[in-house]
């Protein structure tokens, strides 16, 4: 067992440094056998590692590999956690790992760069299982920069593009922010319980007895600190501007990274750290507020964005949200099934995308688009179940996590949860809205498309559509491992996870939700459906009855503008952020720190040196009778030394 | 009174011998001529060194005259043989225009 989880990360690794340091020289079949091949063997591994884990019946087992850093009582192994939510995790990063690796042959196919591109694939599929498989905080730690290395690497894949290379740099920097947050409260968690192992961190937390602080203890302190890193790296307000423009990194990374993995380590971080936020009600009350604003103010912004996978990035803000929104109350397992979930569909519509991006030659105006079911029928069809999935349709997968993440913020009497809960139900109908518009500006009404371009649009290769039915079927059936409550139907999702849990300090408060009677939840529910109804109807209304496009949207004016600008944030941060440090590194670091100060001092003892020297070099003027002249007059000196001092 | 000849005169002659040698040596240009010079210094210090063993009573400074003597010997093979090349290639034996070195 031991053996078999190193080779889980270690696959990938081994792909990434085959194709990375020999992947010029091979040809484009070899790489992306070889990486395919490595990802799919680890993900066959991640299979038999859960079924051998279900079948020991454990709550969780730690594998030490290596004492990693070791200086006092400071020690820092390199070691993996394998408990439920690990395996979650494991699970969906590989097989979404596996299937995104396969779309990207057809995706990336005449791409240059084909080597490069797989290379960094497999080392953020490395990174990103060190991330999920550690053992400490630390190490979660490696896991988070080594995927936003690959992040930022991915986005800038395009680097001839200065859009793309700025937006790489925009991640990376943003992502610093959250880091310094994550890192000081991981120095706080140390000073505090002198360990960083997760385990070890928990069961100190229930030895010394702390309770549910009342005020700003230092777990609340802790909690929002790790909260800070969660921000940066699940793209929540304010920390959320570099998700959108990450959309510059080919479509198969912006499906594994921006969408279905990476930007999901926050909620695994958090959720993981539940023994801390359970404790910490001013911290979760942040997390819950922060995410359903997130939710909301994303989905608004979403509904008029004109460039498909734009559209899908604000989604994935939003939907990372509805995730920090049940984290906010509790309801850790119904996070992580959102999560689950939105890793297929996402991934799915994403992919999707792509695939339409692909047969219109890169083109990513739905301006440009419409009509295109006929020419893409598998990419149409797989996209619809991945809409009926995000917008919270029954039997879809999307349904039962949100619905449970409603519910459990209508119902567990935290701080704020209705306030949760009803800015979740307004982002569930704009989130309708703005998906089903999508689908109908893409596939549906008139094509806007110019005849000569129409006729070169054809369906994407088998591996493209075949991973598409794949992710189609999981959206689809996807949901029904955690059904909700009324239906009587135990929740398998939530069984397999409550291990993770055990340090909670009240398990009460999240089965308080037991205490509501089934048909308040079956009320909720059917407020959901409607809401996400009503947003499907408006969509249809708009733009399948009335046939607005998006160039006739501009007529709304005012509203309009400031949507479609995303509320002018980044002009905001542009001026309130970047504009003050530029000023500030120009007119003091560079101009009087640097230039005044620091190369004063090392050009003042240059000139001091040369002038010096200038002087002292004066005596060597090539005459031989001077120089006589001095040696005579220093053995004169000397002589008159002696005279003075020595005769009395 | 009859004057007596004490070690002192010797040690004032070496003195005067070796100021004009000195002076010879900055003011001259010819470089035979500031050879000379050298030895005459060189002898000036001889003289001192015999004239201090004499009046001190020990023999060390005579053992350094031989020293100085060979040493002088040497120096002249090599010194002349310096002179004779520089002179081969200047056509000069003027020192202020030896000043290959500088520049």
């Amino acid at each position: 067992m031991k053996t078999l989880l190193i080779f889980i990360p270690i696959l990938p690794l081994i792909g990434f440094l085959l194709n990375g340091i020999f992947g010029r020289s091979f040809p484009k079949k070899l790489v992306h056998r070889i990486a395919i091949t490595t990802t799919g063997i680890s993900f066959l591994l991640a299979v038999i590692t859960f079924f051998k884990f279900l079948s020991l019946d454990v709550e969780s087992l730690v594998f030490n590999y290596f004492t990693w850093i070791k200086a006092g009582d400071f020690v820092a192994n390199f070691g993996f956690l394998l408990d439920p939510l690990s395996m979650v995790m494991v699970l969906v990063v590989t097989g979404v790992g596996f299937l995104i690796h396969v779309y990207s042959i057809g995706y990336m196919w005449n791409d240059i760069g084909y080597n490069r591109f797989f290379a960094y694939l497999n080392l953020f599929m490395f990174s990103m299982l060190i991330l999920v498989l550690a053992n400490n905080y630390l190490l979660l730690f490696v896991g988070w920069e080594g995927v936003g290395l690959c992040s930022y690497l991915l986005i800038g894949f395009y680097f001839h593009k200065k859009s793309a290379s700025d937006a790489g740099k925009k991640a990376f920097i943003v992502n610093r922010i959250g880091d310094f947050g994550f890192v000081v409260g991981l120095m706080l968690i140390f000073f505090t319980f002198r360990t960083i192992d997760f385990e070890k961190v928990f069961s100190e937390i229930v030895n010394r007895g702390y309770g549910v602080e009342a005020g700003w203890g230092v777990l609340t302190v802790i909690g929002v600190l790790l909260f800070i890193g969660a921000t940066g790296k699940s793209a929540q307000i304010p920390l959320y501007v570099w998700l959108p423009d990450a959309m510059e990194g080919p479509t198969p990374v912006s499906a594994l990274i921006h969408a279905a993995t990476m930007v999901t380590a926050g909620v695994y971080m958090i959720t993981r750290s539940n023994a801390i936020y359970s404790r910490a009600p001013h911290a979760l009350f942040i997390v819950g507020l922060i995410g359903s604003i997130t939710a909301l103010f994303a989905a608004t912004i979403g509904i008029f964005q004109r460039d498909i996978k734009r559209v899908l990035a604000y989604s994935t803000v939003s939907q990372l949200g509805y995730m920090f929104t049940a984290l906010g109350v509790l309801a850790f397992s119904a996070g992580i099934f959102h999560l689950m979930t939105h890793a297929f569909f996402k991934a799915l519509l994403f992919l999707g995308s792509g695939s339409v991006i692909l047969a219109l030659h890169h083109e990513q105006d739905m301006q440009n688009m419409g009509g295109l079911k006929k020419y893409l029928p598998i990419t149409c069809w797989t996209m619809w179940a991945a809409t009926l999935a995000i917008s919270g349709i029954p039997i879809f997968a999307g349904f039962f996590s949100k619905d449970e993440i409603l519910w459990r913020s209508y119902s567990t009497p935290v701080k704020g949860h209705m306030i949760f809960y009803i800015l979740g139900t307004v982002a569930a109908l704009i989130t309708a809205l703005y998906m089903f518009r999508l689908m109908f500006l893409t596939f549906h009404g008139k094509t806007r498309l110019p005849e000569d371009k129409l006729s070169h649009v054809h369906e994407s290769p088998k591996s493209m559509t075949g991973v598409l039915v794949v992710l189609a079927i999981l959206s689809t059936i996807g949901g029904f491992v955690g059904m909700p409550g009324w239906t009587k139907i135990p929740n398998i999702f939530e069984n397999f996870l409550e291990p993770v849990f055990k340090f909670m300090p009240h398990k009460g408060i999240v089965h308080a939700v037991e205490g509501h009677s089934a048909g308040n939840e079956l009320l909720v529910t059917l407020v959901s459906i409607l809401v996400a109804g009503i947003g499907a109807l408006i969509a249809y209304i708009i733009y399948l009855k009335k046939e607005v496009t998006p160039e006739k949207e501009e007529n709304l004016g005012l509203i309009y503008k400031l949507i479609f600008n995303k509320y002018y944030v980044d002009e905001i941060y542009n001026f309130l952020v970047v504009q003050p440090i530029k000023w500030f590194s120009t007119n003091v670091l560079w101009k009087i720190v640097d230039v005044s100060i620091i190369d004063g001092i090392v050009n003042g003892y240059a000139y001091l040196t040369e002038g010096l020297s200038v002087g002292v070099s004066k005596i060597q003027n090539g005459f031989i009778r001077s120089y006589v002249g001095w040696i005579a007059l220093g053995g004169i000196g000397i002589l008159y030394y002696i005279l003075i001092n020595f005769i009395k | 009174m009859k004057m007596k000849i004490t070690p002192d005169f010797f040690i004032y002659l070496s003195m005067v011998l070796f100021s004009i040698g000195l002076i010879g040596v900055l003011v001259r240009r010819n470089l035979i001529v500031i050879f000379m010079f050298i030895e005459l210094m060189l002898n000036a210090v001889n003289l001192s060194f015999i004239a201090y063993s004499y009046k001190l009573g020990q023999v060390d400074g005579q053992i350094y005259v031989f020293f100085v003597m060979v040493l002088a010997a040497v120096e002249v093979a090599v010194g002349l043989g310096l002179i004779m090349l520089i002179y081969r290639n200047k056509k000069s034996l003027d020192v202020d225009e030896i000043n290959i070195m500088k520049n």
